[in-house]
């Protein structure tokens, strides 16, 4: 059994707001039947912004529905801005605390009002890009995997099978898990051999090339502040939470990209 | 929450109160140690035998001296693959299913990291091996194949006999290990006519109480101790005799053994009636191992479009028990491997229930079941986004 709060009980119990709205003014999205968990969010708007109604639909555990339930109550009299500013940990809280294993629930909630609020400003909803799932049989996707490997520092195929489950079955992305392995483990380029504005003008190209552009799509931007020896020093400013993966946050985003086009050492630190 | 139906008993049973009051005495009157000098432990150690006798006998062994007790169906297991690979250090290759239970799995995993080459046998969408993937993986290096006899969550029995035959011809050297955790007490064991070499049981899976098990050893196995020590067991697992809980498992399997027609009639006849009625009554839920070939308690059902853990946490709100390969309960947040396997839709497999019926299941608990489930599934089904998709269902 899970240690769930009374909180969290209550909503799975007797969650509230469950439903749909016909001609709603916002939808939002988050998460696949694949993946276990997804929710979709429903917005009623006034004409001055309020947040009149929300209701949701959500395919998930206990937690996914207590989410969803208690995010449907924090928003609903609210004007849509300020909606804007809750945070997947505010959800949490509101809940009374989730189980670490299930913080994702909450970031579910985060993602799909934030799919709804870009909906309502008629803004393209960003649908997290169709993630490249590497294990099929334990449904392991790529990111997971590059997270694993530098989180837990995991050296060999047997590690990442015992870690994260993926490879357990047939066996047959053994090949595609060394891949990443290999990446992850070799420096694509020097730091300490180069001067600080070589440092400084690699680590701009791939802010550049790889993460501004995704992050100024959502009205974001980032700014390289600093280098020193693998510490990186960046600035993000605005609107720049869009989700790149269910589990990632935006610092993951920048240090995971960095990580693969720089080296592995790479610590993002924001100023 | 007063009423409690446990339909959860692969996962651990009831302990019999007969099994109890079998075991009794054995903590304060005749706590002797069984290979004392004295009459007070020799009467003891005398019990001990009669209790070996008996569980040769649930097994269908040949002789109680090929019979070990451990401490429980993960030990067995462990002393069993353990113990034939230390025998035998030359051959590196080992045999086994997708679909094993944990502590199985786990330890061939363990063997891969030391060196062993370890081929995974997959199952079909029935969950049924092929004999030919098995034959073609035999070679000379081949130490030891193992089976399942039965699988925990679809109750899928194996024909480990003829694959143990088939074993055989290929490679007399192989050692054969059936882990017949779930097959015990639902089926009739009989391993003296066959060609398997070891097999193990637990005694919580059959109304013993946890944290005994036994582990049958052909004559003339060479199988290495895990535990070192005293003379116990004929030298394979030292430690003094756990004898309450000997007493225990041995009545345990009296008891199962004359429980095997209730088993294979009355409780088949209730899980018959309980699944019968749930894809009667739920338009979503689907039957995940269609087979007729399974043990007579056990059978797994996919409610489609609704998570299995909030399924689970409901039901426990109306007392009753089952369990899920799903993707949120038992911290592994994945979903079933077993079910993966067999190639389960996505639109089923992370709703998928076990429910699993013993002796002591009433044909109330099952009646209080099928009218109390459907209210539960269709309120889930109204938290679902898929309301489309489960209205052409008829949900």
């Amino acid at each position: 059994m899970w240690d769930y709060s009374e909180k969290v009980m209550e909503h799975y119990r007797n969650p509230k707001n469950v439903g749909s709205i016909d001609n709603a003014d916002a939808i939002g999205e988050a998460g696949s039947l694949a993946c276990g968990d997804m929710l979709k969010l429903f917005l009623k708007v006034n004409k001055d912004g309020i947040i009149e109604d929300a209701k949701f639909q959500t395919f998930g555990c206990g937690s996914a529905v207590a989410s969803s339930s208690i995010l449907t109550e924090m928003i609903i009299g609210m004007h849509i801005d300020e909606a804007k500013k809750i945070t997947n940990k505010q959800i949490a809280d509101e809940l009374g605390g989730l189980p670490p294993e299930k913080m994702h629930c909450s970031v579910m909630g985060h993602e799909a009002l934030e799919a709804a609020i870009a909906n309502y400003y008629g803004e393209e909803v960003q649908h997290c890009a169709e993630e490249k799932v590497i294990c099929t049989c334990a449904f392991v996707t790529e990111n997971e995997l590059r997270q694993a490997i530098q989180e837990k520092g995991l050296k060999s195929v047997e590690d990442v099978v015992t870690a994260t489950g993926a490879g357990s079955g047939c066996g047959r992305c053994h090949g595609a898990i060394n891949k990443l392995l290999q990446e992850a483990q070799k420096p694509k380029m020097d730091l300490s051999a180069m001067s600080k504005t070589q440092q400084i003008i690699n680590i701009n190209n791939v802010i550049e090339r790889f993460i501004a552009g995704e992050l100024r799509k959502d009205g974001g931007d980032i700014e390289l502040v600093d280098v020193d020896g693998t510490k990186v020093y960046v600035k993000l400013r605005g609107a720049c939470a869009s989700c790149k993966n269910a589990l990632m946050t935006l610092k993951y985003f920048v240090e995971n990209t960095l990580r693969d086009h720089i080296s592995p050492d790479i610590e993002v630190i924001e100023v | 929450m007063e009423k409690t139906v446990y339909l959860d008993n692969n996962a651990t049973t009831q302990v019999d109160p007969k099994v109890v009051e079998a075991m009794t005495p054995y903590f304060c009157e005749y706590y002797g140690n069984p290979s004392s000098m004295h009459d007070f432990g020799g009467k003891v150690g005398q019990k001990i035998k009669e209790a070996r006798e008996t569980v040769k006998e649930f097994m269908g062994a040949s002789l109680a001296s090929e019979i070990v007790f451990t401490a429980s169906g993960s030990e067995s297991a462990n002393m069993a693959i353990r113990g034939v690979l230390e025998a035998n250090k030359k051959q590196k290759h080992i045999i086994t299913t997708k679909i094993e239970h944990p502590c199985v799995l786990n330890l061939y995993k363990t063997l891969e990291k030391e060196g062993y080459r370890v081929t995974w046998l997959s199952v079909d969408n029935d969950g049924s091996l092929d004999p030919q993937e098995l034959e073609d993986s035999i070679c000379d290096e081949t130490a030891l194949v193992s089976i399942m006899y039965a699988n925990n969550e679809t109750g899928i029995i194996f024909p480990v006999e003829k694959l143990a035959e088939l074993v055989k011809r290929k490679n007399p050297k192989t050692k054969v290990f059936v882990d017949a955790v779930q097959a015990a007490g639902k089926i009739k064991l009989n391993v003296k006519d066959t060609q398997i070499d070891l097999m193990g049981i637990s005694g919580h899976k059959i109304h013993a109480p946890k944290g005994i098990g036994a582990l049958y050893i052909k004559k003339g196995t060479i199988v290495m101790p895990l535990i070192v020590g005293g003379h116990q067991e004929r030298g394979k697992r030292a430690g003094t005799e756990n004898v309450p809980y000997i007493i225990g498992l041995a009545k345990a399997c009296e008891l199962a053994q004359n429980a095997l027609k209730d088993e294979s009639t009355r409780v088949k006849a209730l899980r018959d009636k309980l699944e019968k009625g749930i894809i009667e009554r739920i338009p979503n839920a689907r039957l995940n191992a269609a087979v007729e070939n399974r043990v007579p308690n056990t059978t797994n059902i996919g409610f489609q479009y609704i998570e299995g853990e909030l399924i689970l946490l409901h039901m426990s709100d109306a007392g009753i028990c089952a369990s899920s390969g799903s993707a949120c309960t038992s911290g592994s947040l994945e979903p079933s491997h077993v079910l993966r396997s067999m190639g389960i839709p996505f639109t089923a497999l992370h709703g998928s229930i076990r429910f699993s019926l013993s002796r002591f299941t009433t044909e109330d608990e099952i009646d209080y079941v099928l009218e109390t489930l459907p209210q539960i599934i269709k309120r889930l089904n109204q938290f679902s986004p898929f309301q489309k998709e489960l209205k052409a269902l008829g949900a």
